[in-house]
């Protein structure tokens, strides 16, 4: 039962963070493509506000992986990121600075004001892609740990194999996101998004093969602890990833956006899953050195809080997230349309003339 | 050095979050009253006024959302330790926080700002509500996660870990409920202390300008309705904690008032001048007051600092168990004394109000635009008590501050508060500044017939 409760909990939480990279990576993937795809102000809006319903929404997966994390198995929450002390910082701080540019640059009708605040969030996208991915890459690797867990610092974390894998997500997530783009958008910007893709998802295929290799290589020290799956169950995910990347690549070309998108989706989904099945029986697995001596990482069972915890946050998430899921993909379901470039339309500089933008709350 | 670098950490990026958390709420309360006054009414004037302040709203909790995701990973950054003695208990609340409500606030905040051509009116209102529903459930799990600290029920102690073994007591911690009903009353007399000095300061600015008079007349009414019923039940609330506080934590209150040793019918004193170590200059005292406060008794004892240490010494062994004095004596005060004003400043207004004379008052528009600073001070005051008061505990007298911390490099850490308080500072610049620009802002008189293109193509609101 305890054993049982724990393994659900870790592939919970191993849902929620695909869940938070399939929603949240088309969002970055927008911020990271829309300086490439946008010729003027009123491009760049249309990037922000095809996002513009959903990002804070989506962005809530992250907390909730962060809550579940805390709450069944509090030594991966605490070791964890108190390890990757200044990685989680730099994400934190590159997610301040997109999430409030949104709000902030629709307030102020000025060129330096805005371009500004597109800059924030280019950046802001482009490194939390970034950093996520040199952190997922590791975790697949595996950390070096001492008694004290992981003390390599942010240094530790960017060896060559996870910036790779950090560029292989920024390049996942600009496919995502054009992609989400072309799906969301009409007329030229439409044309722009999907020709992006064709770049992006191109990229993306060959960084994401060679990190798979690389990981692969890289063996396991905790295979051989009781649990653990074989090699084959990671490996034949990420490949079902890799060749859905591919396919959405011709998909793309062929102009079939939303087969596209539910391909680059579950290459998303597919990679977290395979990064999951590679650590598990550990939520921390050891690359070398060890907490327990012996022991090739921390496993679940370790971390776990115990069975009466679990079974509240059973319940609890039994109950909730069906709801959550229903007004979440209803909210999908009311901005449908595509985003139709304004005809009375604003130039470059001035934006808000048409009487809907001004019918809107800001 | 580590344990303060965290410390001081911990205090500036919560109490940052904490200056816009309760605007958001009160906003959020606020904005969807005006607006269900617009759709009952069909008047346009509640419907301008609930644009106008909501704008103000989503700078707010734009800022409120990017600092609190700081805060969700704060535990795990610098107070490991900690996180890995209290998940098994204080995980849970934090993550049925954010399925609960911030997937309710985010993604219906979303929906009211996009949605208002796309869902119906009815619809619309909803969604507001529901925002505004999801910032007060996520006050209330937060808070049940912070009750715990103060005073932990339900559990108990396994392998050096506090295990959860009643879900129920979490949730019907007296503290929790003492405590949400204070900060959640607060929050609200917060938003209606700002929509008051707005109102007010628009009113009369718009002289000239019959529409928006009108309306900021009605909405100074409106918010000081609210902030007199609000601070009401904040000074009951609060004063309800103070008797708990009497039970749960004996030294947070002998350090509210500085009080050495345990007396009986304890007076409580408004200022003291000269240090805080027992004999000072001089104070203005209500004689009394401090029995009343910790168990409404004339003549009951309250204990003493001197024998709290003690006691503690003896139950917990040789240690400092004597929280800051002067910054539990003064915060407390700080926000008592916020909170009689505001009472008196929503008093005046409401008995100018019986004429319609808010607008003509030029003493009373300096006492509400002030009073903008009363509540934010009490909140960030009443904080700094709660949370200052039960040092040296971070988990009320089971694990102290000093052992929850994480082994982080104190380079690291004074590092990361740098760029914390650089970013800080630039956010609440800019949110400061948009939200006085909003504030001049006129009313964008919306042409009626928008609705029916905009249902074809989702407008550009960002
Ligand atoms: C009394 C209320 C209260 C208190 C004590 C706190 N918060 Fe908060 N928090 C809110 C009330 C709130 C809110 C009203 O729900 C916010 C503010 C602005 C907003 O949009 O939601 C919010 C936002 C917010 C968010 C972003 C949510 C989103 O994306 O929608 C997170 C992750 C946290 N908070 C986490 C915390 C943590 C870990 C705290 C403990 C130190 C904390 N908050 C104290
Ligand atoms: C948003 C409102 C809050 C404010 C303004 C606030 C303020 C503070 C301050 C000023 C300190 C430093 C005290 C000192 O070191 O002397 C502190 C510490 C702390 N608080 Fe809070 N707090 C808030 C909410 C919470 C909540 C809701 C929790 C838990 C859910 C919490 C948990 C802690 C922890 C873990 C510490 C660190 C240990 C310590 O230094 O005491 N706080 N807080
Ligand atoms: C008017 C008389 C007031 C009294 C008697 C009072 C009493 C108290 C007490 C005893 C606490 C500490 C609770 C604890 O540590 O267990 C507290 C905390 C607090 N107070 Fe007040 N308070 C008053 C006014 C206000 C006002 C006007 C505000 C803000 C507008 C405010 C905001 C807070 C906050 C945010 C906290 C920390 C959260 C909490 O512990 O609930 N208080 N108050």
């Amino acid at each position: 039962m305890f054993t049982g409760l724990s393994a659900l909990w870790f592939a919970l939480i191993g849902l929620l963070w695909a869940g938070y990279f399939f929603l949240e990576g088309f969002d970055f993937g927008v911020g990271v493509i829309s300086p490439f795809v946008s010729r003027d102000d009123t491009d760049r809006r249309m990037c922000l506000n095809a996002v513009g319903p959903v990002w804070d929404g989506n962005e809530v997966w992250l907390l909730v992986a962060g809550g579940a994390t805390f709450a069944a198995f509090p030594l991966w929450y605490g070791a964890l990121f108190s390890g990757a002390y200044l990685a989680l910082f730099l994400v934190l701080l590159a997610l301040i600075v997109r999430n409030v540019s949104f709000e902030f640059r629709a307030r102020i009708d000025h060129p330096g004001w805005r371009r500004a605040w597109d800059v924030a969030n280019f950046v802001g996208s482009l490194v939390a892609a970034l950093v996520w991915g040199v952190a997922f890459t590791n975790f697949a690797h595996g950390l070096p740990l001492s008694k004290a867990g992981y003390t390599g610092g942010l240094l530790g974390l960017l060896n060559p194999m996870a910036l790779v894998g950090g560029l292989a997500t920024v390049a996942i997530f600009a496919f995502h996101g054009s992609v989400f783009l072309s799906l969301k958008t009409s007329g030229e910007l439409r044309q722009r998004a999907r020709r992006a893709a064709a770049i992006a998802g191109s990229v993306a295929v060959v960084l994401f093969a060679a990190t798979v290799v690389w990981v692969a290589a890289g063996g396991r020290p905790w295979a051989t602890a009781s649990g653990a799956l074989s090699g084959a169950v990671p490996l034949a995910l990420a490949l079902v990833a890799a060749v859905l990347l591919a396919g959405a690549v011709l998909l793309i070309g062929k102009g079939r956006e939303m087969l596209a998108f539910v391909a680059t989706g579950g290459a998303v989904l597919l990679a977290v899953g395979a990064i999951w099945s590679l650590m598990y029986p550990m939520a921390i697995p050891a690359s070398s050195g060890a907490v327990v001596p012996g022991v090739a990482g921390v496993p679940i069972a370790l971390a776990a809080s115990q069975p009466y915890t679990l079974t509240v946050m059973t319940i609890v998430a039994a109950i909730f997230t069906p709801i959550v899921l229903l007004y979440q993909g209803w909210t999908y379901w009311v901005f449908r349309q595509r985003l139709v470039r304004p005809l009375s339309g604003p130039g470059p500089g001035s934006p808000r003339t048409t009487p809907e933008q001004l019918a809107g709350s800001h | 050095m580590a344990l303060d670098l965290a410390r001081w950490q911990f205090a500036i990026v919560t109490v940052f979050h904490f200056f816009f958390v309760p605007m958001t709420i009160g906003l959020g309360l606020m904005v969807a009253i005006m607006q269900t006054r617009a759709y009952r009414s069909k008047d346009a004037t509640w419907d301008r006024l609930s644009r106008f302040f909501g704008r103000i709203f989503l700078i707010s909790m734009a800022v409120g959302v990017v600092t609190g995701i700081v805060l969700e990973f704060e535990f795990g950054l610098n107070w490991s330790a900690y996180s890995i003695f209290v998940g098994n208990i204080f995980g849970a609340p934090l993550a049925i926080e954010g399925l609960f409500a911030f997937f309710l606030e985010s993604t219906f905040v979303g929906l009211w700002i996009f949605g208002r051509n796309r869902l119906s009116p009815g619809l619309h209102l909803a969604t507001i509500w529901l925002t505004s529903a999801g910032t007060i459930i996520s006050a209330f799990w937060i808070l049940a996660a912070n009750a715990w600290m103060q005073h932990p029920v339900g559990y108990k102690i396994e392998n050096g870990q506090a295990v959860l073994t009643n879900f129920w007591a979490l949730l019907g911690n007296s503290t929790l409920w003492a405590s949400f009903i204070h900060t959640v009353t607060a929050a609200l007399a917060t938003g209606a202390a700002l929509v008051l000095a707005i109102s007010i300061w628009r009113g009369h600015r718009d002289a000239h300008d019959q529409t928006q008079r009108e309306a900021f007349r009605r909405a100074t009414r409106l918010a000081a309705g609210m902030m007199l019923v609000t601070v009401v039940l904040v000074a009951i609330s609060g004063d309800l904690q103070a008797r708990l506080m009497d039970v749960q934590q004996p030294m947070k209150m002998a350090a509210a008032e500085a009080l050495y040793n345990t007396q009986n019918g304890a007076s409580f004193s408004l200022l003291t001048i000269g240090n805080l170590s027992g004999q000072p200059i001089f104070q203005i005292r209500v004689p009394h007051l401090l029995s009343m406060m910790a168990d409404l008794s004339w003549n009951g004892p309250v204990q003493g600092i001197n024998q709290l240490q003690a006691a503690a010494a003896a139950k917990y062994g040789a240690g400092n168990y004597t929280p800051i004095i002067w910054l539990t004596y003064w915060s407390f005060r700080a926000m008592v004394g916020a909170g009689i004003l505001m009472i008196a400043v929503s008093a005046w207004g409401l008995w100018l109000g019986r004429g319609r004379r808010f607008l003509e008052s030029r003493w009373f528009r300096r006492a509400a635009l002030a009073g903008i600073g009363l509540p934010v001070l009490a909140n960030a005051s009443g904080w700094i008590f709660t949370e200052a008061g039960r040092q040296p505990w971070i988990v009320y007298g089971l694990m102290q501050t000093a052992s929850g911390v994480s082994s982080v490099p104190a380079a690291d850490i004074a590092f990361t508060m740098a760029v914390f308080v650089a970013v800080y500072t630039t956010l609440a610049v800019v949110a400061v500044t948009l939200i006085l620009r909003a504030a001049r802002h006129d009313f964008d008189d919306v042409a009626e017939d928008a609705a029916s293109d905009a249902v074809a193509s989702p407008g550009l609101v960002y």
